[in-house]
């Protein structure tokens, strides 16, 4: 009989601490999904490829889906569902993937605005060229990519007071 | 008024906070996992399946073999159902299968606890298979000898059919005439939704519910029946938001074989989520056709007679099997147009995976074919291939004798004009003559011809229910299905517009439920605006007359003189608003002489279908001895008719253009020559574009209303993939005066067909 | 879900030595970008693993003071891309490295993993070649010192006893003072994606600029494991900066390289990016280093 190897996994998740036994071969989209019911976090090829299971741990993007929950141990983990405020406001970068249509199927949405989220942080001012490299790390077959683009380029230059064309 | 405008799409808030719900988000924890246990031949039998070893696996609750399955053959092309026999889709499906036919083939599964032990059962299955030789070709598995795939299809034609208009040999006889023929080539292609297939079934009630990711629920509750065996009533289909389908959805996949484990444990919940390998490979992919084209054409350019000789991979299964190669051959006839045209076009079973629908059914593969051979013409002819295009396309005035479709506009030259403009067409083709060196560049276009939706070919019918509120908002359902092109919005725009309200003030129910929803078929054809606006509209009058009968008990105003406007009641002689639509639900409702509940629904048979034309222009440079295309630039013009939401078609012909430069320059699924085994079935090495592999993708729009139509739309999802990829061949032809007739245009084609031409 | 048999988290590297004895079928996981994919797909499937992404001490960039630069072996490629020491000294390695798959794969991923993988076509592996990278063991026994193309054995294996684990990677200050260098990543779509051909190419010029002193080259993907290009960079030693010096390297390259043909590529295909690539590092190379031709 196999006996299931548990460990204690403490971080902070999307700013509230939290603390659950994990089972040591769940991968962190097992435990946010099943664990937290954080189903913003999907599941599109479980091998780092598809990049709608991305999450923010410590700042920097992750595929949660080839990463192991226990390591998430002694983390801060962000989610899309922590980038809405108190009242239920949407943040800027949410906004601007519905002002600019960069939503269809919507399902790798939650991933592309997590890594738009890293982009914003870094306060830099990126080219266009540069967001296609920054958001490489995402498939998705709706959009083209185009909107999707036009909403982190457009929030970037918003929130470093760059002029924004149309 | 709603429509024509770009409102917020219904569904975006949800989308953009993560709480829509998909299929995964929505299944019990508590579900038993199936896995698949897929053939590891091309071709065969299974002799013996030993389970005993997988069934011991803790956690394991079953294993079901094919030996254990019914012996029921059902279909599974989600297309409406026919009583006709003679018109059934070709039922050649089991829920599992000793007789193995591709390298993938489903013949045992396992319901376990948990996934590892599924995944740990699937390995410890022994299956002993008695091998065939294979054949992966289309036109090799029609040869004689040949390996067979179904006893009743010999040389493995699942169909051929032929027309011929005018007189083709005797007008090839005509002096002077100049034969252009040439064979042209597309690949295997896969669908990628980024959401995988997946579904869950439970019973209740000796009922089986299944929930699943599907574009077309009412068609697979049809299918559920028919492959279980059991009643059509005691199914129950449940379609939430799904993560895109692009036409792989557009099937029942396996939703019968989980509601059929479902009933082997007892009605528990069980789920089969399957993975993005089996995606590539289990699910559906895009008929491969290799086309030969013979023109003869006067020396002016005159087309005289046309030949299509078409032959479409149908890999191991029927599924929607003939139509798409038969769609390309009608757009063959149609879109140019000369004296006598013959077209001749055959489906033949492969040792593949089985083609079913996808984007453009038929039209990417036709485009890329006519459209790279009219450039290969012109260039014989020495004559500008635009010019080429306008004096044989199709004219204005023209009427297809059968589906009675009408070319209303001059759609084709309004497109081309306007995607010249964009581009700096002229400029650049007589920029890039004559270039020399390493590095050269090219422009190159190609039109396109699409119609909507399947009448006469098929049923077409939408049903529609609205709902009235105490607050002058409605329900809407619809059959369709919203699977993120933006349908349910563009349903609210409608009925909106027409019931008289505000757009916010229609609630669509997004979830399809067949115990609950009205009837429909689903997302496909590019059908869903044009289908179902005649529903919408025709149900929101019916609605609109109930209100007004009541506006006019209640106001005394006879209803003639009443209309609703911005969800008031507005007398029209003067404008007086006389109360509101709230305010008239209410009482209504809790009248206590008169209550009623204000509904309507109803549905529409369609009867008309429409042409949606187009082109594309791309702009490419070369780098010839690295054997890479790089676009620079490129436009997609298209008439869908009125916009209903110029922000949502704009981003969905992104989506499409998107797709036609992968079937132009990257994406194909391969194939082990030797064993039949699928190479490159996961997200990195089958090659789909990433951010970094487009340029600015421009979508550009010729909005002339469609006559037959309920709010003059006709098809826009698809077409927009079809002229992508010859409009980048023909560009790479120029820039390097290369004809590549093989999609995509990878390096490794580039490669060779570079040394061929001397240029490496 | 992974099917993983038993998992051991190793708290520091002794304590990570210890465990590999205790448990010599366990595999080491580092960022796991690999071993998770293999073990999903059966391959690893039932594996014991030790963890060693918790040792913090094998992260960072460091110039030791004989200017040796020690890059630890957990260090993620984003890492070692924005590190001013790599910027600096050896930017190419940062670039390259900023090639593999996306940005979240160079965030998970680590210079270790991709180099004990043993696969030809990982994209920090050629730029190490080409830089004389020398691969730090430690292990029972304590710590040893290996060039990284004595470290790979063959395809998929590499020098890895019982009970070790690679702690750092070194670039001696020789190997690289004075050079500047360039690396063409040839993949089918331009992100996440795995190299048809890498090429890295480094060059010393003369202080004035015409002629090469020294140059390097290596290749992912032009054999079972990744390669330096000997005669190439003979080929152009102490020649004049020129074109003609810069076509020779290319077909000597030639003289070192044996790819194979498999779905990916023919071996024809990769001979053209074998010869093609190394005049464009080397060309690009030469810029970098103030030369023209």
């Amino acid at each position: 009989m196999h006996e299931t190897q548990y460990k204690l996994v403490r971080c902070t998740i999307n700013g509230k601490k939290t603390e659950t036994m994990v089972d040591v071969r769940a991968s962190l989209t097992d435990m946010l999904r099943n664990d937290y019911r954080l189903t913003s976090v999907k599941k599109g090829c479980e091998v780092g490829e598809c990049g709608a299971c991305n999450v923010l741990i410590d700042g920097e993007c992750f595929n949660s889906c080839i990463y192991l929950a226990v390591w998430a141990d002694g983390k801060e983990i962000r989610t899309l569902e922590s980038l809405l405020g108190p009242n239920g406001e949407l943040s800027d970068i949410q906004q601007a993937f519905i002002d600019e249509t960069a939503i269809q199927c919507g399902f790798c949405t939650p991933g592309f605005i997590m890594t738009a989220v890293e982009i914003l942080e870094s306060g830099k001012l990126y080219t266009r060229d540069e967001l296609r490299k920054l958001l490489s790390g995402h498939l998705c077959r709706c959009t083209g990519y185009e909107n999707i683009l036009n909403a982190v380029e457009k929030t970037m230059k918003r929130r470093l007071g760059v002029a924004v064309e149309k | 008024m709603s429509v024509g405008k770009s409102v917020i799409r219904v569904d975006a808030f949800d989308k953009v906070t993560g709480r829509a719900k998909y299929t995964d988000d929505l299944c019990g924890k508590n579900a038993l996992v199936a896995k698949i246990l897929h053939a590891t031949i091309a071709n065969g039998v299974v002799r013996s399946i030993d389970k005993t070893e997988a069934e011991a696996i803790e956690g394991v609750v079953k294993v079901i073999t094919c030996f254990d399955v019914p012996d029921i053959r059902f279909p599974t092309a989600g297309h409406p159902w026919s009583t006709d026999p003679h018109h059934q889709d070709v039922a050649d499906r089991k829920l599992l299968t000793d007789r193995v036919r591709y390298y993938g083939d489903d013949v045992a599964a396992v319901i376990a606890e948990n996934e590892i032990a599924a995944a740990q059962a699937l390995r410890a299955i022994k299956v002993e298979y008695e091998a065939y030789p294979f054949v992966l070709d289309q036109v090799e598995a029609m040869q004689d000898g040949a390996p067979q795939l179904h006893e009743k299809y010999p040389n493995n034609i699942l169909a051929h059919t032929g027309y011929e208009n005018g007189n083709y040999e005797e007008a090839i006889r005509e002096k002077g005439l100049i034969k252009v023929e040439g064979w042209y080539d597309t690949p295997v292609v896969q669908h990628c939704h980024i959401e995988n297939h997946i579904c869950f079934a439970e019973m209740e009630g000796g009922r089986i519910t299944v929930t699943s990711s599907t574009q077309i629920p009412h068609i697979v509750r049809r299918v559920v029946g028919q492959a279980l065996g059991i009643p059509w009533g005691k199914v129950r289909i449940i379609k939430p938001y799904i993560g895109g389908g692009f036409g792989n959805k557009q099937d029942a996949l396996y939703e019968p074989l989980c509601a059929f484990l479902c009933t082997q444990v007892g009605g528990r919940l069980v789920k089969l989520d399957v993975s993005r390998e089996e995606t590539f490979v289990s699910n559906r992919v895009r008929h491969a056709i290799r086309s030969h084209i013979t023109t003869y054409v006067r020396p002016d350019g005159t087309f005289v007679a046309r030949r299509l000789e078409a032959f479409s991979k149908q890999g191991a299964y029927a599924s929607h099997g003939h139509g798409i190669v038969a769609k390309g051959a009608t757009a063959f006839g149609q879109l140019y147009q000369s004296a006598a045209c013959k077209v001749d076009a055959y489906t033949v079973f492969t040792n593949t995976p089985a083609a079913g629908a996808m984007r453009g059914y038929g039209i990417p593969q036709a485009m890329f074919a006519l459209e790279s051979h009219v450039e290969d013409i012109a260039r014989q002819l020495g004559m500008d291939s635009l010019e080429l295009r306008k004096k044989n396309m199709m004219p204005v005035g023209y009427v297809d004798g059968f589906s009675k479709n009408e070319n209303y506009f001059d759609s084709l030259n309004q497109c081309i004009e306007k995607g010249k403009a964009y581009i700096d067409y002229d400029r650049k083709l007589r920029e890039y003559q004559n270039q020399t060196g390493p590095v050269r560049r090219g422009v190159g276009m190609a039109i396109f011809w699409y119609n909507t939706a399947v009448w006469p070919i098929s049923l077409e019918t939408a049903a529609c229910r609205i709902v009235l509120n105490q607050d002058g908002s409605v329900q809407l359902q619809m059959g369709d299905t919203e699977i993120g092109q933006g349908a349910d919005t563009a349903f609210a725009q409608m009925a909106a517009e027409t019931i008289g309200i505000p757009f916010e003030n229609v609630h669509v129910i997004s979830t399809q439920d067949t115990d609950i929803t009205p009837f429909g078929t689903g997302a496909y054809a590019s059908r869903q605006t044009y289908v179902g606006g005649f529903a919408i509209r025709q149900t929101a009058l019916l609605l609109k007359e109930r209100i007004l009968k009541h506006a006019h008990e209640l106001t005394r105003m006879p209803a003639f003189n009443l209309d609703i406007v911005d969800g008031k009641i507005v007398r029209t002689t003067d404008g007086r608003e006389l109360m509101t639509l709230g305010e008239l639900a209410t009482e209504v409702l809790y009248s206590l002489t008169n209550s009623e509940h204000i509904t309507a629904e109803s549905t529409y048979q369609v009867k008309t279908n429409a042409y949606s034309f187009g082109c594309s222009f791309a702009e490419v440079e070369v780098d010839i001895p690295l054997c890479k295309v790089k676009l620079l630039n490129i436009v997609n013009v298209h008439d869908c008719g009125r916009l209903i939401n110029p922000a949502l078609a704009e981003a969905q012909v992104h989506g499409g253009m998107s797709m036609g430069i992968g079937y132009g320059l990257s994406e194909q699924l391969l194939f082990d020559p030797k064993t039949g085994r699928p190479l490159n079935n996961n997200l990195l090495d089958y090659k789909l574009s990433t951010t970094m592999d487009h340029p600015h993708i421009e979508a550009q729009f010729v909005e002339n209303a469609e006559p037959t139509s309920a709010y003059g739309t006709k098809a826009l999802g698809e077409p927009p993939a079809c002229p992508g990829a010859p409009a980048i061949r023909n560009a790479v032809l120029q820039a390097t005066g290369v004809a590549i007739n093989t999609a995509p245009l990878t390096p490794h084609v580039l490669f060779s067909r570079f040394r061929e031409e001397g240029l490496l | 879900m992974y099917d993983i048999k038993a998992l051991y988290e190793a708290k520091s590297v002794p304590d990570a030595i210890e465990l590999l004895l205790a448990h010599p079928q366990a595999r080491i996981i580092a960022g796991g970008s690999d071993v998770l994919v293999q073990m999903r797909e059966g391959k690893l499937a039932g594996s014991e693993l030790v963890s060693i992404y918790g040792l913090d001490e094998l992260r960072g960039i460091k110039l030791e003071d004989d200017g040796t630069i020690r890059i630890g072996s957990l260090t993620s490629f984003s890492h070692i891309t924005k590190n001013r020491i790599i910027q600096q000294y050896i930017n190419v390695l940062g670039e390259a490295v900023d090639m593999v798959g996306g940005p979240q794969i160079r965030n998970i991923g680590t210079i270790g993993g991709n180099t004990c993988n043993g696969v030809t076509s990982a994209d920090s592996a050629s730029t190490l070649f080409a830089w004389d990278a020398v691969i730090e063991i430690t292990g029972p026994d304590g710590v040893r010192l290996v060039p990284i193309q004595e470290f790979y054995i063959k395809a998929g294996v590499v020098d890895l006893r019982p009970g070790e684990l690679q702690t750092a990677i070194l670039i001696r200050q020789d190997s690289y003072a004075g050079y500047q260098g360039h690396y063409i990543k040839y993949a089918m779509r331009n992100a996440m994606d795995i190299a048809t051909t890498g090429c890295s190419v480094n060059v010393k010029l003369s202080p004035d600029k015409t002629t090469i002193l020294d140059a390097r080259i290596a290749y992912g993907v032009a054999g079972p494991v990744p390669m330096r290009a000997h005669s190439a960079e003979s080929a152009v030693r102490g020649c004049a900066v020129s074109e003609e010096t810069v076509d020779a390297f290319g077909k000597a390259a030639l003289n070192d390289v044996n790819p194979r043909t498999s779905w990916r590529a023919s071996r024809e295909f990769r001979l053209q990016l074998v010869e093609e690539l190394a005049k464009r590092a080397l060309a690009e190379s030469i810029r970098l280093s103030g030369g023209t031709i």
